[in-house]
């Protein structure tokens, strides 16, 4: 799956599940500052990847995930 | 129409509060061996129009409990409402208790409680609204004689569902503890008529407690009145505890 076809897909979830503006949801973004995602959000969107890519996510992996970017490459990494 | 799980839901306190919130919600009747008790109750739910399933879930086994979850989401829904309930007795003198007591009773009452909620989380997160309700004991608060393993159990279920509201408040789930005291079933059944009345000398209120007492406050716990509830433990017990 392309980047940019997984970054649509990550941006369609934290806008449907999270209620976050679309406009706001860019690669930059950053999860807890910019998107104010508290530590519980973090595991809906973690519960949201793993449903919506099939892939299973372990703790360890979301240590260095900060922006949505991040995310989105940690997920192009598993697919 | 809110869909309700209720773990040993075929006899005794679980039966009644399986009956009470069939009339507002689907109710999934949880039993582990008495599968016609648990159809019996069925019965009783449809048979007043109620919508109601028998399921089979061992609170012990991670792989029953998956099957039990996907059998409610197939017939009704996810689980708004769950009921852990499901709950053994192993009793002994704690000088002579001996650690398979221990284990089983912990690993059913307490570890079950939370393979059970852990599963039913999920569903609940992702529509912003949940109730989680652990039927403790008054013994988890007290303490009772010959029972250290069951009060254990029943007081870590305390400490489950105060954490629990405190993480999952703010998406609209509670999570509230019932500590039913000495209730008429088949789990006090083996108290003789003397230790009854013994009994009921200590209570406020001059009767041994009805599973219909606690079916009542499980059902405002589960309703929308009680959103502003959570994190906190009901005795039930006619004064027991007082």
């Amino acid at each position: 799956m392309e980047v940019n076809e997984i970054f649509e897909k990550v941006k369609n979830l934290f806008v449907d599940q999270l209620g976050i503006d679309t406009e706001k949801v860019n690669m930059e973004a950053k999860l807890e500052e910019d998107l104010d995602i508290d530590s519980l959000g973090i595991v809906e969107v973690v519960m949201a990847f793993e449903d919506e890519f099939e892939v299973v996510i372990d703790d360890d992996e979301l240590k260095d995930v900060k922006t949505v970017g991040q995310a989105v490459n940690l997920l192009h990494s598993k697919l | 129409m809110k869909t309700a799980l209720i773990t040993g839901g075929s006899r005794g306190i679980g039966k009644a509060i399986a009956q009470k919130l069939s009339e507002d919600c689907n109710v999934a009747v949880g039993y582990s061996n008495s599968k016609e008790k648990a159809d019996e109750v069925v019965s009783l739910i449809t048979a007043k129009g109620g919508n109601a399933i028998s399921v089979h879930v061992d609170v012990t086994d991670h792989e029953s409990i998956a099957t039990c979850f996907e059998n409610i989401e197939n017939k009704f829904s996810v689980v708004d409402i769950l009921v852990n309930n499901a709950g053994i007795t192993k009793d002994n003198i704690f000088p002579r208790l001996k650690q398979e007591d221990w284990d089983e009773v912990i690993n059913t009452n307490l570890t079950g409680s939370f393979r059970t909620t852990q599963r039913s989380i999920k569903g609940m997160m992702k529509n912003k609204w949940g109730r989680i309700i652990f039927i403790s004991s008054v013994a988890g608060i007290n303490g009772n004689t010959g029972q250290s393993n069951y009060a254990a159990s029943k007081a870590g279920l305390i400490g489950l569902a105060k954490t629990i509201s405190k993480e999952l408040g703010s998406r609209n789930i509670t999570s509230n503890v019932v500590a039913p005291g000495y209730i008429d079933t088949d789990m006090t059944s083996f108290l003789n008529d003397d230790q009854k009345e013994e009994i009921i000398g200590k209570l406020s209120i001059k009767r041994v407690g009805k599973p219909e007492d606690i079916a009542n406050i499980v059902s405002f716990l589960c309703s929308d009145e009680s959103e502003y509830i959570t994190g906190q433990v009901f005795p039930v017990d006619g004064g027991l505890t007082i």
